[in-house]
């Protein structure tokens, strides 16, 4: 394929179709799931991709030990079960894990900090692999470095498995405020801007001109409510990843259902008193301040 | 002219962005009254389950089906998917067009590609660049009815035509090119 599309030839793995599949799930919501039981629930409830996995972030803090890549076998267990993308998590820098997820053919590969990191200096060389790579950001920096490797669609990381929103709010301003900050900056301080959080001056200009991140960019890490995931999308971002919030709840089935519903009409207040009444209990929580050094997941990443 | 965009879940800001480029004024549909004084609509591509699910949750089929009937329909993807009549799974569907559609007919996203598409009606301008997104086919066609505009080179059709209804499999919104916007824009036109 490496002689292009010419004469009707298909061209698989450009830069196009990953950060494709990533506008594709805009507006929706990716739910964590270890079972493939769970996976069809979660489809069920209208969810737009499934993150399969071992432990939800919850449990790993909770149980503590080396968090790596989920056993292949459960992964292609849930790709069995739905008809919608299935993502699956590797360790930070850990390329060969990616090989063996890309070599199964999940559909996008999250290289994440909720996994022990495997490389405390360098990520993946996102751009070799033709599976699409989503990673988390706290800021503009993070997130341009990220697109830079080659990721084709971002998140800000917020604090998972805590059931605790405040992180998520505060990656999602950081970086859009950033954003809008460079939007009136003048180009003569590109250059300087770009050195300061470090990231790629080329990626700097292109998010000027757009006046977005060049690729997807959903919230994780934290929400757990019907209005925690409406108040992501008010506050800009393109969708939400809900983790450990919907099966470590009371009523995974409803409170899924009302996390979509959420995230298509966040702005009726409406239709998110409605869609927010009987749930039942949320996860159990724990308050991301309450957390040692530690215990943050979100500070992995370079 | 006013076109509206479902904004269940899915690719309709792209669609949007489009459309205003060609001074297309745009509404974004999530609930039934939301139609009203449309003279078109697209369906984008997304999640054809979730989209399917919040129409059904949230009372649109009927009247999608209904506005449907005298207003031109563009479904992308996901789109194609809502619009046909059979898709060989149990899945909310309008049932408009006379199609049978295969979902993830390519594969998974390690198959997604893009190619350069050949499109009857499109005036000039060579093929176009079409981009595939764990997309579907057109399996099956009644012939009377459907005209398919364009096939890839293995023979799967992947747009089609009926009446005053289009479908694509691939992502007009994500690509550069603005034509088969434009070509909808046509068919309102024709059916005003």
């Amino acid at each position: 394929m490496e002689n292009g599309k010419e004469n009707g030839q298909r061209e698989v793995g450009g830069d196009k179709v990953k950060r494709g599949l990533a506008q594709m799930l805009k507006g929706g919501v990716i739910m964590d799931v270890v079972t493939p039981e769970q996976a069809m629930i979660a489809e069920e409830a209208g969810a737009v991709a499934v993150m399969a996995l071992e432990r939800v972030p919850a449990d790993i803090r909770a149980h503590g030990g080396v968090a790596r890549m989920s056993d292949p076998g459960l992964i292609r267990e849930i790709m069995g079960s739905v008809t919608i993308p299935v993502m699956a998590k590797v360790r930070i820098g850990h390329f060969v894990e990616a090989q063996i997820l890309e070599a199964i053919g999940v559909d996008y590969i999250d290289e994440s900090e909720v996994l022990t990191p495997a490389d405390e200096e360098h990520h993946i060389n996102k751009h070799e692999f033709k599976i699409p790579f989503v990673c988390g950001c706290r800021n503009l920096g993070e997130a341009l470095r990220r697109i830079g490797e080659g990721a084709a669609m971002i998140r800000t990381k917020g604090e998972a498995g805590t059931g605790d929103v405040v992180e998520a709010v505060r990656h999602a301003r950081t970086v859009l405020g950033e954003i809008r900050r460079l939007q009136a900056m003048p180009d003569e301080e590109l250059m300087t801007f770009a050195k300061s959080i470090g990231a790629p001056y080329s990626l700097v200009k292109e998010t000027k001109e757009l006046g977005r991140l060049p690729v997807v960019n959903f919230a994780a890490g934290g929400i757990a409510t019907p209005a925690d995931a409406a108040l992501m999308m008010q506050i800009g971002v393109d969708g939400v990843f809900v983790g450990s919030g919907i099966f470590k709840s009371g009523d995974p089935a409803s409170r899924g259902k009302a996390i979509v519903e959420a995230t298509t009409h966040f702005r009726n207040a409406d239709i998110l008193a409605k869609v927010s009444e009987n749930l039942g209990e949320p996860m159990v929580g724990r308050t991301a301040a309450s957390l040692s050094e530690a215990e943050q997941l979100a500070v992995r990443g370079w | 002219m006013k076109i509206g965009v479902l904004a269940l879940q899915g690719a309709f800001v792209e669609h949007r962005k489009k459309l205003e480029k060609l001074g297309v004024e745009v509404v974004e549909v999530r609930l039934p009254r939301d139609l009203e004084g449309l003279d078109g609509l697209i369906i984008p591509g997304g999640e054809s389950t979730t989209i399917g699910k919040l129409a059904t949750e949230y009372g649109l089929i009927e009247p999608l089906t209904a506005f449907a009937r005298n207003k031109p329909v563009w479904g992308t993807c996901a789109g194609m998917i809502f619009m046909a009549r059979d898709i060989g799974v149990r899945q909310p569907l309008l049932g408009l067009m006379d199609i049978t559609v295969q979902r993830n007919a390519f594969g998974r996203q390690v198959d997604s590609f893009e190619t350069e598409l050949d499109i009857e009606g499109l005036n000039g301008g060579g093929p176009f660049p079409a981009i595939f997104i764990r997309a579907p086919r057109i399996a099956d066609v009644d012939e009377e009815d459907v005209q398919v505009l364009a096939r890839l080179e293995d023979g799967s059709a992947v747009a089609a035509r009926q009446g005053h209804w289009l479908v694509t499999s691939f992502h007009p919104e994500l690509s550069d090119d603005d034509r088969l916007h434009r070509y909808f824009i046509s068919l309102i036109n024709d059916q005003k």
